[in-house]
């Protein structure tokens, strides 16, 4: 079976179980996703799937990839990614194949990988949870990080030290994550806890790859 | 939205009663204890409607032996055996915080006439 498949995050709600517990979930929108290539180990060196998600119009696409996609027997399609496969089944899928989210069911332990919410430039107590100085009392430096470093030695700055800079809008996945609901009519998935990435954003959903939690699906 | 909106529905209840911040209610909550169930009502004036959809909660208080208690219901929660809505309030704000601040006989609500009652109901 194939690992994974592209989706969209369509937004967080949540949900009761019977006992009264909140259950609090990400809907995803994942597949359809058409095959467009297979990747073989004796053209490739490796094995793999190219799975492409959401059609688009034929102008919005460049030529080369308009070729790519005819080739396959698909329309075009907005987001293209590789996916390798969990059994070695590779003679399952052909291009022009079509993957749905019932390659995941309930209790399934999968990976979602997205594009985290950019931050723009952000300060160290933000970036990475530095505790700031006092407000009052005479402080002045408020949000500022403190000493970066000693004197004559090293009389430079460690490399790698915190400082404040670009955050987010990086790939971020978030591992064993369990699926709550399958809806192969609507192409919907419900995974409990939160996913990276803006309501909209593409994620990829993956069966995990955590050994512990494998084991278990 | 939509989406989310639809998936909500689908889990949310449709016996509970219709009412607003000011209202007096009953509601009727399941408690486990061990592997037993029981019943617990908790009586107060509804100060608080929050959230939409699966989400709404709802803040009830009441003074218990001197002391104000609230609680804080998930209103679609299925450990709500009922709703019993007591008596309608007339209030002018959505958030009745203010309450807190009040004693026993500053804090009481008139109650809403049928002629409002009616009007209220025309426009939902």
């Amino acid at each position: 079976m194939i690992e994974g498949l592209i989706g969209r995050k369509i937004g967080m709600t949540q949900f009761f179980l019977e006992d009264g517990t909140v259950v609090v979930a990400t809907v995803i929108k994942a597949g359809p996703c058409f095959v467009v290539q297979k990747k073989t180990a004796e053209k490739d060196g490796y094995e793999s799937v190219q799975l492409g998600f959401e059609e688009v119009k034929p102008q919005r696409v460049t030529k080369p990839l308009l070729g790519h996609f005819r080739k396959a027997g698909v329309p075009p399609l907005r987001f293209l990614r590789e996916f390798r496969l969990l059994d070695g089944s590779l003679d399952d899928y052909n291009p022009g194949d079509v993957v749905k989210v019932d390659i995941f069911k309930e209790g399934d332990i999968v990976d979602v990988t997205g594009k985290s919410k950019g931050r723009g430039f952000a300060g160290v107590m933000k970036r990475h949870g530095f505790s700031g100085q006092p407000d009052s009392h005479g402080g002045m430096a408020h949000r500022r990080p403190g000493s970066i470093g000693q004197h004559s030695f090293p009389a430079r700055v460690w490399k790698g030290l915190r400082m404040a800079g670009h955050m987010g809008a990086e790939t971020v996945t978030v591992q064993g994550l369990k699926v709550v609901k399958v809806d192969p009519e609507r192409n919907l998935i419900m995974v409990k806890g939160s996913v990276p990435g803006p309501d909209g954003g593409m994620v990829i959903i993956k069966h995990t790859t955590k050994g512990r939690l494998r084991r278990a699906v | 939205m939509s989406i989310i909106h639809e998936i909500e529905k689908a889990h949310m209840r449709t016996d509970i009663p219709d009412f607003r911040p000011g209202d007096t209610v009953a509601v009727h909550y399941k408690i486990k204890e061990g592997d037993r169930e029981r019943i617990q009502v908790f009586e107060g004036v509804v100060i608080a409607r929050k959230g939409e959809g699966l989400r709404e909660t709802f803040t009830v208080r009441k003074v218990s032996y001197g002391i104000g208690v609230e609680r804080i219901f998930p209103l679609h929660s299925p450990l709500i055996e009922k709703i019993e809505v007591k008596r309608q309030g007339r209030v002018r704000r959505a958030k009745l915080y203010y309450l807190r601040g009040l004693s026993r006989k500053a804090s009481r609500i008139k109650e809403r006439t049928k002629a409002e009652k009616k009007e209220n109901n025309q426009t939902e």
